[in-house]
């Protein structure tokens, strides 16, 4: 930009630096925490204790052995994974079929069904959480990793069929009247023709979903009840509780470090899906 | 177009459906009946005692104390949190340079679970272990703290008087990036013409903020004070994990949702427990509904 009085300039240079300092505190305000558990995870505990700000005098990798194996970290990520990755799959095909077909077929009962769908983003997760138990117990599913799954799915469904649903209109006609007209049977025409337009939406909706799972921490609490099911979330409060009678203090950081830092490395790689993928929500919500 | 389409559309429909059915619409619709019994969980027979499971709550002290809790995060939490993300959001809009770092650095939170946000934290605050209280030690702040009252420096989470202010510190610590990205996406669709006008008629940045950014983003704001406010609802995970529950006789953290927990899973008031529920779910759809009524303006059409 172009300036012509030198006390604009002036000004603008002030501006600009109030600005820059801003946003470097905003920064380290966000990444000093984070630096500080990474580094404090290759601490031993007697320099834990000495000075928060200490740097390591080695790095004890023994920490993140100990926080995998003994404080099961490497066990409730496998959990985690066994329950999300079907969860995640299914909750996209699911919602795809009904989206597609509430999106594409006129027939009695569409639009209530569309609303209904849309009517459970209105309830909060804490009203369903007693008659929910109490449901998988009779069901012999509670303290499962497939109750949890069957659960996740069904929570997930309502924004994404209103998503997909969404999506599925903006896909041309004649591009589906064209593989009807070649002999596409309605099982191919869906999963030849349709899911792969729907691609972009897919995956913003798996990111979207992904996450949620992730962060989830109530339904499990609820919902698993021994501790060698636990998922992630739930594993980690469960050693900050212990660690009141215990203490692996340098163990419990490394615990912390390996539940960050995935989801952490791999938002670095794929920003601007995942930044697109959980805002959806709230931008067409 | 479409030979046999019910062949579709009921295979299609159906999964969906049934799980939707059985594992949402029945648990909120029992939810409801259940709040009108006394029921404990292990018998089968559910006594039916009417309202008086809401008498109950409003004549319990701790379930005031809860709901106030709430309210203070509510009138608190939204306005921090969205001024400082459109705040972030307008100076990263300032064609500066690295902005792109600062956009993703600021996001960083949103992708790390609640409960990592929580625990790490809680070490964050540790009187002995922690950073937050030898900085504040380090630059001899004990002044500072001592004309509210306090002997030096709080233990943050251990005191009843700080414990709010901490956990919802993280909270907006952890929000703030999100609602940047909402807002700069917002901007981003703004033309830039309106921008160019507003600087060939001598605008500078400060009235352009005011008069062209913030009336553009007001769906934008309005969809971030209702998400915001109902966080300031929930606001479960993080004070779990956070707050060692019964850890005070005082219930100083203690919001709906986790007393609600405490009352079905801890001492198995389910009816009660459920009662406290359609009160949150109510207290949240009121909440929304003002927020989009007093907010409504007329939509500015670009």
């Amino acid at each position: 930009m172009e300036r012509q009085g030198s006390p604009n300039k002036l000004l603008e240079i002030i501006i600009n630096t109030v600005i820059y300092l801003f946003l470097a505190s905003w920064t380290i305000i966000v990444v000093f925490p984070m630096l500080w558990v990474i580094v404090t995870s290759f601490k031993t505990d007697k320099e834990i204790f000495l000075s928060p700000w200490q740097l390591p005098a080695q790095l004890m990798w023994d920490n993140f052995v100990r926080a995998l194996t003994k404080a099961n970290i490497g066990l409730y990520l496998v959990n985690s994974l066994t329950v999300i990755l079907p969860s995640i799959f299914f909750t996209l095909l699911f919602s795809a079929m009904a989206g597609y077909v509430l999106a594409r077929y006129e027939f009695p009962g569409n639009r209530i069904i569309f609303y209904a769908f849309m009517g459970g983003m209105l309830f909060p997760v804490m009203l369903a959480l007693v008659p929910l138990f109490f449901l998988l117990q009779s069901m012999k599913i509670i303290d499962t990793h497939f109750g949890l799954i069957l659960v996740y799915i069904a929570y997930s469904l309502p924004f994404t069929v209103f998503f997909l649903t969404g999506f599925f209109k903006t896909i041309p006609s004649d591009l589906i009247e064209a593989a009807i007209i070649d002999g596409a049977n309605n099982y191919q025409l869906f999963f030849l023709i349709v899911i792969p337009l729907a691609q972009n939406g897919l995956v913003s909706m798996g990111i979207f979903n992904f996450l949620g799972m992730w962060n989830q921490y109530i339904l499990p609490l609820v919902l698993l009840t021994s501790s060698d099911k636990y998922v992630l979330s739930q594993g980690l409060a469960f050693l900050q509780h212990q660690q009141r009678y215990q203490s692996d203090w340098s163990g419990l950081f490394a615990a912390i470090v390996i539940v960050m830092l995935p989801t952490l490395i791999v938002y670095v790689i794929f920003q601007n899906q995942i930044q697109r993928g959980l805002t959806v929500g709230a931008l067409k919500g | 177009m479409y030979k046999h389409k019910y062949r579709v559309i009921i295979p299609f429909l159906a999964p969906a459906v049934i799980l939707y059915l059985v594992f949402v619409i029945y648990p909120y619709a029992r939810s409801m009946y259940n709040s009108l019994t006394s029921w404990k969980g292990v018998s089968a027979n559910q006594p039916f005692v009417g309202l008086y499971n809401y008498v109950r709550m409003i004549n319990d002290e701790f379930f005031w104390n809860a709901l106030i809790h709430n309210l203070q995060y509510l009138l608190f939490l939204p306005i921090i949190i969205i001024s400082l993300s459109l705040f972030l959001a307008f100076m990263i809009s300032q064609r500066i340079r690295f902005s792109k770092f600062f956009r993703v650095t600021f996001f960083f939170p949103q992708v790390i679970s609640i409960i990592s946000i929580g625990v790490l934290w809680s070490y964050v605050y540790h009187p002995t272990i922690g950073i937050l209280t030898s900085l504040l030690q380090a630059a001899h702040l004990e002044w500072f703290f001592q004309i509210f009252g306090f002997e030096g420096i709080p233990v943050w989470v251990g005191d009843e008087r700080t414990v709010r202010i901490a956990i919802g510190a993280v909270v907006v610590w952890q929000a703030a990036g999100f609602y940047m990205v909402l807002f700069l996406a917002a901007m981003e669709a703004i033309p830039q013409t309106f921008y160019e006008a507003a600087i060939i008629d001598g605008a500078n940045r400060w009235h352009q903020f005011w008069n062209i950014t913030i009336p553009l983003l007001w769906d934008t704001m309005q969809t971030a004070l209702v998400f915001s406010g109902l966080g300031a609802f929930d606001m479960f995970a993080i004070t779990r994990v956070m707050v060692v529950s019964g850890s005070s006789q005082t219930r100083p953290a203690d919001v709906l949702a986790t007393y609600l927990y405490e009352q079905a899973f801890e001492a198995s008031r389910f009816g009660y427990a459920t009662a406290i529920a359609v009160s949150l779910f109510l207290l949240m759809l009121t909440l929304s509904a003002l927020t989009m009524r007093v907010t409504r303006r007329e939509a500015v059409e670009y």
